[in-house]
């Protein structure tokens, strides 16, 4: 399972820069190839410049080893082009696609090499997206075409319907069947990981809070934790059971406000009315946290800002009890209901082998069968020593992500009452020294929709050289575009729904 | 069938009475409007400001301290910061302004808190406002407590205002989101797709004056810069009871309170 000689890590396991395995691109793309086929995930791929390597861009790779909770880096240099992994090894498509816009560096045989947010790229190599006399144009692509005299394409976005973020999606259709759907998105970018560089300062925290603002917890966790690893600190028990109570309570939170948009997408009112709400207390809960519904400036490196007293954790309690029970209520109404189960079962289908080609993470990996979390896979934080149930079910439709996200929804109440009713004594932060200079590390959180990674660097002055961020939703559209081949057209607002990527996290 | 009639029993009524019972309670650790003390701020004195992500917190003409609430992050770091205590978080969600430069708090200074639409706008809307709401950049926090406003604990539609699909079907626009580059155009357009006379409201910091991405050349700090904005919602996110404040302020149903 594991490569020999790359640098074997721990999520949130910083080690000196140098450490990295530096390798040719040959033995780079040998490596990493044979580690996803051999059971790997390929967490992250990305390109950053290097000091060392003037007129070049550094790919670094991030291997997973789920069954071993281990992190392997690997690094190279290349120039104006290199050979894409994508051919052998679909799970890099994406981030090949994201090193060619950023680096202009041509991922030579990519077999759709296009713009994956279309901004300029930071450096101007070999001239992968061209927009001769303008800027790039948002949506301005080449999409696939099925031809043929009974084909028709729909197009949708950015603006869509409800009040929801910008994307646009492109549908082959053939009568109501969609053949193939295109995801192009982008319309969200708003710069956020090149001001992360030379960093961290006043406003770093608040850029990673807003990189998926349903995901505040989860990312400003990653960030944290990336923080103190740099800084060499380790954070009180008591902030970390915070940390854990407040990501919880994120997950079930969002998971209850997507079961009931799913029963709204089907027209199954009582559900969708009930789970509005009920979301709303749920975001109550971590504004008695820290002021903030989506947990804005809970999180600081070092720990928290917001102790949790007695008498807070007695009221916590007390909600969530009341959470629970009408959570219970309304979603337990699904799954006993031919209506909703007929528009639930065998819909929006991905298969195991699917999943583990293209790389899937969270419940929508979990659906499928696969019990890939970080919680329990890498686990960081409070889950080091409080374990979650990882929830799975089979069918890969959407019934099983919503069947998934609702045993979510349970197991993550238990673990919010748990951590209320034991809360560790002692401080809920400690000071931050200055971070090491040269290093790197990884980390990894179970956000609700799946695996946040964070990938930082600092440079001989301790300042960020550069902080990668991948939302789970970076692994998971193109997920949903396969998961809408062969289905009604009709379909699809279920279908995404059941997913509910960020468009945002993804553009950042 | 049955389950359904039980799981009605058990979810009971759960209107909200405002705005003619109380509010709904919000958090004690709320950060809403900002007192500034000007006894107490030192003149010369810069802690806020190094602490302030955003500048929301600058130096007014007399050298004291001018917090900007359009800026403004609510995060609290400066009231964390500042040595004398001259800053301080309420819990009072009214923040709503209807000019941009009212979003100026200095010190010991009131808000002017948003006005009502002209009575002519007014008589032409009657008691009906249908927004079409646009995300320019927004990170779905906006979003989705602009959204919460119409699920039955808010129920938004018994003022007569709800979010429509259509832009031709809107009186105005509700913009999150700092308006991106990429989401430019489409919002133009948007914009232009409503029918005239039409509203605009920028929810969030974002949309006020940039949020977080202030001055990113990915973003243009706002809508301000693009289209006449008849609602500023300060905030991030700007708390559902805010945003219903500002557009209850906007419609003339909370004139007098």
């Amino acid at each position: 399972m594991t490569v020999n000689a790359d640098l074997l890590l721990r999520n949130g396991q910083a080690a000196p820069l140098g450490a990295v395995p530096d390798v040719g691109i040959d033995v780079f793309r040998n490596r990493v190839v044979a580690a996803v086929a051999g059971g790997m995930r390929l967490a992250a791929l990305f390109g950053r410049p290097d000091a060392d390597a003037p007129g070049a861009i550094r790919l670094v790779a991030v291997l997973a080893s789920d069954s071993t909770s281990h992190l392997s880096l690997l690094r190279t240099c290349v120039e104006r082009d290199y050979p894409a992994l994508t051919p052998d090894c679909p799970q890099a498509h994406w981030f090949e696609r994201e090193i060619a816009e950023q680096w202009d560096i041509r991922p030579k045989g990519h077999p759709w090499l296009k713009p994956v947010r279309f901004h300029e790229p930071y450096a101007r190599g070999a001239g992968v997206f061209a927009h001769p006399g303008q800027g790039p144009l948002c949506g301005v692509t080449d999409f696939f075409r099925v031809e043929g005299e009974e084909i028709h394409e729909v197009a949708v976005g950015p603006v869509h319907a409800g009040v929801i973020e910008p994307g646009h999606f492109r549908f082959q259709c053939h009568g109501e069947t969609v053949l193939h759907l295109e995801i192009s998105l982008g319309y969200q970018h708003r710069g956020i990981e090149r001001r992360l560089v030379g960093g961290p300062d006043a406003r770093t925290l608040h850029l990673v809070e807003t990189a998926a603002g349903d995901t505040t917890v989860g990312h400003a966790t990653a960030y944290c934790q990336a923080l103190e690893s740099l800084a060499g600190v380790g954070v009180p028990a008591r902030a970390q059971a915070i940390r854990g109570i407040a990501l919880e309570l994120e997950r079930l939170t969002c998971h209850i406000g997507d079961l009931g948009a799913l029963a709204g997408d089907i027209g199954f009112l009582p559900t969708a009315s009930y789970c509005g709400r009920i979301r709303g207390d749920g975001l109550n809960m971590t504004a008695q946290l820290c002021g903030s519904r989506f947990g804005r400036g809970l999180l600081t490196p070092g720990g928290v800002r917001f102790d949790i007293d007695a008498a807070r954790a007695d009221d916590l309690l007390r909600r969530l009890d009341a959470v629970a029970a009408d959570a219970a209520s309304a979603i337990n109404l699904l799954w006993n209901k031919p209506s909703v189960m007929a528009r639930f079962e065998e819909t929006g289908t991905l298969s195991a082998e699917t999943v583990r080609q293209i790389g899937l993470v969270g419940p929508a990996a979990r659906a499928c069968g696969i019990g890939l979390d970080v919680r329990h896979d890498h686990p960081a934080g409070i889950f080091s020593f409080a374990h979650v149930p990882v929830a799975t079910w089979h069918s890969g439709d959407v019934f099983a992500r919503a069947y998934v996200r609702w045993l979510e929804v349970q197991r993550s109440v238990e673990f919010v009452r748990d951590q209320l009713r034991g809360l560790p004594d002692g401080p809920i932060a400690v000071a931050m020294p200055p971070l090491a200079p040269g290093r790197t590390v990884v980390t990894l959180v179970e956000g609700w929709r799946g695996e946040v990674c964070h990938v930082a660097a600092t440079d001989d002055a301790g300042r960020l050289a550069h902080y990668k961020i991948i939302d789970p939703s970076l692994h998971n559209w193109f997920g949903l575009a396969l998961a809408l081949r062969g289905q009604q057209i009709s379909d699809f607002p279920l279908c995404n729904k059941s997913f509910n990527l960020s468009y945002c996290g993804h553009d950042l | 069938m049955i389950s359904i009639l039980l799981a009605r029993l058990h979810q009971k009524h759960r209107t909200f009475r405002y705005p003619d019972g109380p509010a709904p309670k919000v958090s004690d650790r709320l950060r809403g409007r900002p007192t500034l003390d000007p006894a107490r701020c030192l003149p010369g004195c810069s802690v806020c400001r190094d602490v302030c992500p955003t500048g929301a917190a600058a130096a007014g003409p007399d050298g004291r301290l001018v917090m900007d609430l359009g800026r403004c992050l609510f995060c609290g770091r400066c009231a964390e910061a500042c040595p004398q205590q001259a800053i301080a978080f309420t819990t009072d969600h009214r923040l709503a302004v209807s000019r941009r430069e009212d979003l100026l708090l200095a010190a010991g200074a009131q808000l002017q808190l948003a006005t009502a639409m002209g009575n002519r706008l007014r008589s032409f809307l009657g008691r009906s406002l249908r927004l079409r709401q646009v995300s320019a950049g927004g990170c779905n926090a906006c979003e989705a407590d602009s959204n919460v406003l119409t699920t039955v604990g808010w129920d938004l539609q018994r003022f007569g205002i709800d979010f429509v699909a259509s832009p031709r079907h809107a009186d105005g626009i509700l913009v999150t989101g700092p308006v991106t580059e990429n989401m430019r155009t489409a919002l133009l357009k948007t914009y232009e797709a409503v029918p005239a006379p039409k509203i605009v409201i920028a929810v969030g910091s974002c949309a006020v004056a940039g949020g977080p991405f202030v001055d990113h050349p990915e973003v243009h700090n706002g809508i301000a810069a693009l289209l006449p904005v008849d609602l500023f919602v300060p905030g991030c996110p700007p708390h559902p009871l805010t945003i219903l404040d500002g557009l209850l302020r906007l419609v003339g149903v909370l004139a007098d309170r």
